[in-house]
């Protein structure tokens, strides 16, 4: 029987957790808003890692890590498009491009960066099937989970700490007030320009956090950042920070809402 | 009979519950449980579902002040009290900064359920520790249009002064038309 929930429920450090105590042999099969991942495991330890959205072919893997040049990728994709992963990687050390130890630490360092970019999805469909192995095309390799789940461990934390500066992505965000402030002359990632760019009242931070393509964990780290800056403010979308609603108060008549607080004023004075 | 309502929210032991103590005409009606986390042995007992006070405005009006639990595990509850509030006050402990994030959160939180009126309460401030009240607007990142106030939790007039100045914050709003 699969194994099967969801992240919410059951993080991805858990996860390893139950696979690497149990020593378990299998696939895990993952569904977010940032796409789909798969995760192979051979006795407690990791095989194989991908993103359905991803290119995650030896050749790719290769160029990433600057094992090959670009244009030996690009004959590569062109050429060999019906070769398998475990043929190519042959022919690239018989060739003498690569040798087997690059091509290992190539794949051992793109599966282990899967699994950490996994570690920021809270929210999304898991499925462990039991004894499901990595097709015959493909390279498997074995890393140890230990630092992988400590890793885990560190992010939930952090990822509990964000959260609860910014418990909620439907608000928006608007520069601060301040003059001496010059966003030129502040050292932004690429990430961050790329949120500040969207920052007006009119955006929620979920809004922004699609366009931008991030996660909640990632959008909540880059905001923080901006908030601990003192660069940006949360507000409510629209820009207005508070409003009189009928709701407040038992009728909708406004001249009795106005009544109604000029009583409440004189009682509280007069106790 | 027409009913109001004001929650006051803010962490666990800022001083929520003698707030509404101070001001009510009845005794605060207050479902409490002894604490049993080593952790949180900073009072006795604690708020579980909320605090509940009453003050009679006439005949016609009553105002009702429901206190949040400032535990985390109960905040599944602000959400059904901060339900057709007039406004809300934040209470934050003065004297903890370790509370202050938490005291954000909180902020954040009930903001984002409802765009109604608040005040900062900064209980506690009768103690030599006591942050300064522009301090910990910078550490609670209040705009600087947000009223922080001064309090100490068991004087009625600092609780009165609290109470009055959300009232003038929800007049203003009305008088500038932000309807």
């Amino acid at each position: 029987m699969a194994l099967k929930g969801n992240l919410r429920d059951f993080t991805i450090t858990q996860l390893l957790n139950l696979v690497n105590l149990a020593k378990k042999t299998g696939t895990l099969e993952i569904q977010g808003s940032g796409g789909s991942a798969t995760v192979i495991f051979r006795e407690g330890k990791l095989a194989y890692a991908q993103f359905a959205n991803e290119d995650a072919s030896l050749s790719s893997i290769l160029h990433r890590n600057k094992k090959i040049t670009r244009s030996q990728f690009q004959l590569l994709t062109n050429r060999a498009q019906n070769m398998t992963d475990k043929e190519l990687g042959l022919l690239l050390i018989n060739a003498g491009y690569v040798s087997q130890e690059d091509i290992l630490t190539s794949l051992q360092s793109y599966f282990i960066n899967v699994v950490q970019r996994l570690f920021t999805w809270v929210e999304g469909f898991f499925q462990f099937e039991q004894n499901m192995t990595l097709p015959e095309d493909k390279i498997a390799v074995k890393v140890d989970l230990e630092n992988l789940i400590i890793e885990g461990a560190r992010q939930m934390r952090e990822w509990e700490l964000l959260q609860d500066e910014i418990p909620s992505l439907e608000m928006a965000l608007k520069f601060t007030d301040r003059p001496e402030t010059n966003l030129r002359n502040v050292n932004l990632s690429v990430e961050e320009w790329r949120v500040v760019s969207f920052v007006n009242p009119k955006n929620t931070i979920n809004q922004i956090a699609k366009a931008t393509n991030l996660s909640d964990m990632e959008i909540r780290k880059v905001v923080y950042g901006l908030l601990q800056a003192g660069l940006v403010e949360i507000i409510r979308p629209g820009g207005t920070p508070v409003r009189i609603t009928n709701q407040m108060f038992p009728t909708p008549n406004r001249d009795e809402q106005k009544n109604l607080l000029t009583r409440l004023v004189d009682r509280i004075r007069a106790l | 009979m027409q009913t109001v309502k004001i929650v006051v929210t803010g962490p666990f032991s800022a001083g929520k519950t003698e707030f509404i103590r101070t001001v009510s005409e009845i005794d605060v009606v207050s479902t409490e449980r002894k604490i049993t986390a080593e952790a949180e042995k900073v009072k006795q007992t604690t708020t579980v579902a909320m605090d509940f006070g009453r003050i009679t405005v006439d005949d016609d009006l009553v105002l009702y002040l429901f206190g949040t639990p400032g535990q985390k595990r109960f905040d599944f509850m602000w959400e059904i009290l901060s339900e057709g509030m007039l406004g809300f006050i934040v209470v934050v402990d003065s004297n903890r900064p370790e509370t202050f994030r938490e005291a954000r959160s909180i902020l954040q939180t009930f903001k984002a359920y409802a765009p109604t009126p608040y005040v900062v309460a900064a209980n506690k401030q009768d103690s030599p520790d006591a942050w300064d009240i522009e301090d910990m607007r910078v550490a609670l990142r209040l705009d600087s249009h947000v009223k922080i106030l001064p309090c100490v939790a068991l004087e009625k007039e600092k609780v009165k002064t609290v109470l009055l100045e959300l009232l003038f914050t929800i007049q203003s709003e009305m008088e500038s038309g932000k309807a």
